[in-house]
C-alpha cells in the first residue's frame, strides 16, 4: 500500500519534471528553430537522467 | 547476395523451430485457457522473466507445446550438469526432480534449485520460498542467452556484409547494408564525437557501436511474436551498465581522478566529502540509472503491451468479443509504435549516456 | 528492491559478460575497424577532392587576376607611351614656335637695324644732296640775274624737280 503512494508520488514529481523539461525544450525550439536538433538532444538526456531517477526510486521501493 | 543469405537463414532458423514442435506431447496440462486477471498476471510475470526452453506457445486444447528446449548448464555442489530443459517437463513448480548423477535439481518459478541430500520433493515456507533447497549457479543457455547469440548472429551477418563491401573497393554499400551505414555514421558523429571529443573518440567506437546495436537489435527482438525479453533481463542490462562503468573508470584521465578525489577550489575540509559523492556517483549511482532504466523501460513497455493485449480477454464481457478486439488491437498497435521509438530510444540514450560519461571522464582540462 | 536481486541471475550476468566481451572483440576486428576505417577514408577522400577543387578553383582565380593585372600593366604603359609622346610632340612644337620666334625677332631686329642704316644713310645722303642741291641752286640763282621775283621763283621750281631726290 505504502510503496503505491510511493510510487504515485514519484510519477508526480518525475511528471512536473519532465514537463518542465519539454515546456522550456519548446519555447527554445520556437525562440530557435535552426538549433532545434541540438535541443532535443539535450531535451532526451536531461529527461534521461530524470527518468533514471524516477526508475530508480521506482525500483528501490518495489 | 546478403538478402538471400539472410532469406536463407531465416528459413532455415524456422524450419529448426518447427521440427522441435512436438517435444513435449505426452505432456497434459490442465485443459483452461488463460483467460482470469489472475491467470493473464501471471502469464505476463512469467513471460517477463526468463525462461529455459523456447516456448512459443502452447495449445491447451491438446496439451501440445510448440517451441524447443534448451540446453541447462547448472554448477552445482557436484560440479557442472548439463541436460536438455526438456528433461523438466515443462514444470515450473519443482515438482519434475531431475537426477544426474545423484544431484536432485529442479525448477521452480523459472529459477534451478539443488535439493539438499535426502529431500524427496520441494518444500516451502508461508512465502513460498523453498527451505530444503539452494540456488545453483545457472549458466544454462536460456532464452535470453539464446537471443543473445541470435543478436550477436545478426550483427555480425549484417555488419560483416558491410564490412566486406567496402573492402571490396565499393564505397556506396549496396542492400540491407545501406540502411546500416547512417546507423555507424549516427552513433559515431552525434553520439561519441561531441561527448568524447574528437581526439579520443576513436578507442570507445568499438564498445559504443557494439552496445548500441546489441540494445537496439535486443530491443526490437523482443517487440517480434518470438517473445524474447532479454533487456529486461536485470542482469543482462547491469552487465552493460558495469562494462560502461569499468571503461570509463579505467580511461580516466590524469584530471579526472584529481578532480574527483581531490577536487581543486573547495575548501580543503569539504574535500574528502566530496571526493566520497563523487566516488558514489560515478561508481555506484550513474551504472545503476544507466542498468536500471533500461531495464525498467523495456520492462515496462513489455507489461503494457501484454496487458492491452490482455484487454480482449478481461473487456469480453463488457464489449463482446469483437468489440474488445477491436479495442485491444488499437491500444496495442499504437502501443506498439511508441515501443519501436522506445527501443531506438533506450539504445540511443544507452549509448549517449556511456559516452558522456566516458567523455567525463576522459577530458583533459586546462591548467585553472 | 527484493524482487529485483531475487530475479537477478548470476549465470545469466556471466553470459551476458562473456558474450558481450567476445562480441565487442570480434566486431571491432572483423566489422567496426573496416567500416570506420572505410567510411574515415570515403570522408578523407571526399575532402581531398573538395580541397583540391578549391585549390583550383583559388588558382584559375589568381591566373585570371594576374592576366588582368598584366593587361592592366600593358594598357598603363601603352597609355604612359602615348602621353610620353604626345609630350614630346608638344614640346618640339613649343620648341621649333620658340626658336622660329626668337629667329624671327632676331631677323625683324636685324632689319630694323639694316632699316635703320639704311635711313640714316639716306638721311645722310639726302642731307649731302639737299646741302650740294641747295648749293647749285644757290650758284646758279647766284649766277644768274634775279630780275624778278616771278622768274626766281619758276627757277626754284624747275631746279627743284630737277633735284630728283634718290
Amino acid at each position: 500500500m505504502y510503496n503505491l503512494i510511493g510510487a504515485g508520488m514519484i510519477v508526480i514529481g518525475g511528471g512536473i519534471g519532465l514537463g518542465m523539461i519539454g515546456s522550456k525544450a519548446m519555447e527554445s525550439i520556437a525562440r530557435q528553430p535552426e538549433a532545434a536538433g541540438k535541443i532535443q538532444t539535450a531535451m532526451i538526456i536531461i529527461g534521461a537522467l530524470l527518468e533514471g531517477l524516477a526508475f530508480g526510486a521506482l525500483i528501490l521501493g518495489k | 547476395m546478403v538478402a538471400t543469405k539472410s532469406i536463407k537463414f531465416l528459413v532455415v532458423f524456422v524450419l529448426a523451430l518447427t521440427s522441435f514442435t512436438a517435444f513435449a506431447q505426452e505432456d497434459v496440462v490442465e485443459n483452461n485457457l488463460v483467460d482470469s486477471p489472475d491467470e493473464i498476471r501471471e502469464y505476463i510475470a512469467h513471460h517477463l522473466k526468463d525462461s529455459h526452453d523456447f516456448h512459443l506457445y502452447t495449445d491447451n486444447a491438446s496439451g501440445t507445446h510448440y517451441g524447443f528446449p534448451l540446453p541447462v548448464i547448472v554448477w552445482t555442489s557436484n560440479g557442472l550438469k548439463t541436460f536438455m530443459s526438456s528433461a523438466f517437463h515443462h514444470d515450473d513448480n519443482g515438482e519434475v526432480i531431475v537426477d544426474k548423477d545423484g544431484t536432485q535439481i529442479v525448477k521452480y518459478h523459472t529459477k534451478i534449485y539443488e535439493l539438499e541430500k535426502g529431500a524427496t520433493a520441494l518444500n516451502f515456507d508461508e512465502e513460498q520460498h523453498p527451505t530444503n533447497a539452494s540456488r545453483v549457479i545457472d549458466f544454462s543457455i536460456t532464452k535470453s542467452v539464446f537471443g543473445m547469440l541470435l543478436t550477436g548472429l545478426l550483427m555480425f551477418l549484417g555488419f560483416g556484409a558491410l564490412a566486406r563491401g567496402y573492402k571490396k573497393g565499393k564505397t556506396i554499400p549496396k542492400g540491407f547494408s545501406r540502411v546500416l551505414e547512417p546507423l555507424v555514421i549516427y552513433v559515431r558523429d552525434e553520439i561519441a564525437r561531441p561527448n568524447i571529443g574528437e581526439k579520443k573518440y576513436r578507442n570507445f567506437m568499438g564498445f559504443l557501436l557494439t552496445v548500441f546495436f546489441f540494445i537496439l537489435i535486443l530491443n526490437l527482438l523482443g517487440l517480434s511474436p518470438l517473445g524474447f525479453n532479454v533487456t529486461g533481463q536485470i542482469a543482462v542490462t547491469a552487465c552493460l551498465g558495469i562494462f560502461t562503468m569499468v571503461i570509463y573508470v579505467f580511461s580516466g584521465s590524469k584530471d579526472f581522478w584529481a578532480h574527483t578525489l581531490w577536487m581543486p577550489g573547495v575548501p580543503v575540509v569539504l574535500r574528502p566529502v566530496l571526493a566520497v559523492i563523487e566516488l558514489i556517483g560515478f561508481l555506484v549511482i550513474k551504472p545503476f540509472s544507466l542498468l536500471v532504466r533500461l531495464y525498467a523501460n523495456i520492462t515496462a513497455g513489455h507489461f503494457v503491451v501484454m496487458s492491452l493485449m490482455a484487454l480482449m480477454i478481461t473487456m469480453k464481457a463488457a464489449f463482446g468479443p469483437v468489440g474488445s478486439t477491436g479495442v485491444s488491437l488499437i491500444l496495442s498497435i499504437f502501443i506498439m509504435f511508441i515501443e519501436i521509438l522506445v527501443a531506438f530510444l533506450q539504445a540511443f540514450i544507452f549509448t549517449m549516456l556511456s559516452s558522456l560519461f566516458i567523455g567525463m571522464a576522459v577530458e583533459e582540462h586546462d591548467e585553472h | 528492491m527484493e524482487t529485483l536481486l531475487n530475479d537477478f541471475s548470476v549465470g545469466l550476468f556471466f553470459m551476458q559478460a562473456f558474450i558481450l566481451l567476445i562480441l565487442i572483440v570480434l566486431m571491432r576486428k572483423f566489422a567496426w575497424k573496416p567500416i570506420l576505417d572505410a567510411l574515415h577514408d570515403r570522408e578523407e577522400g571526399i575532402q581531398n577532392a573538395l580541397d583540391a577543387a578549391e585549390k583550383a578553383r583559388l588558382e584559375m582565380q589568381n591566373l585570371t587576376a594576374s592576366n588582368e593585372k598584366l593587361l592592366q600593366e600593358a594598357r598603363i604603359e601603352r597609355d604612359g607611351l602615348l602621353k610620353e609622346a604626345r609630350e614630346m610632340k608638344d614640346n618640339m612644337i613649343s620648341a621649333a614656335k620658340e626658336e622660329a620666334e626668337v629667329q624671327a625677332n632676331a631677323m625683324i631686329v636685324k632689319a630694323q637695324i639694316a632699316i635703320e642704316g639704311e635711313k640714316n644713310a639716306a638721311m645722310a645722303e639726302l642731307k649731302s644732296h639737299v646741302a650740294t642741291l641747295s648749293l647749285e641752286i644757290a650758284e646758279k640763282v647766284l649766277g644768274q640775274e634775279l630780275s624778278s621775283k616771278d622768274e626766281q621763283l619758276a627757277l626754284v621750281d624747275s631746279m627743284l624737280a630737277e633735284a630728283k631726290l634718290n
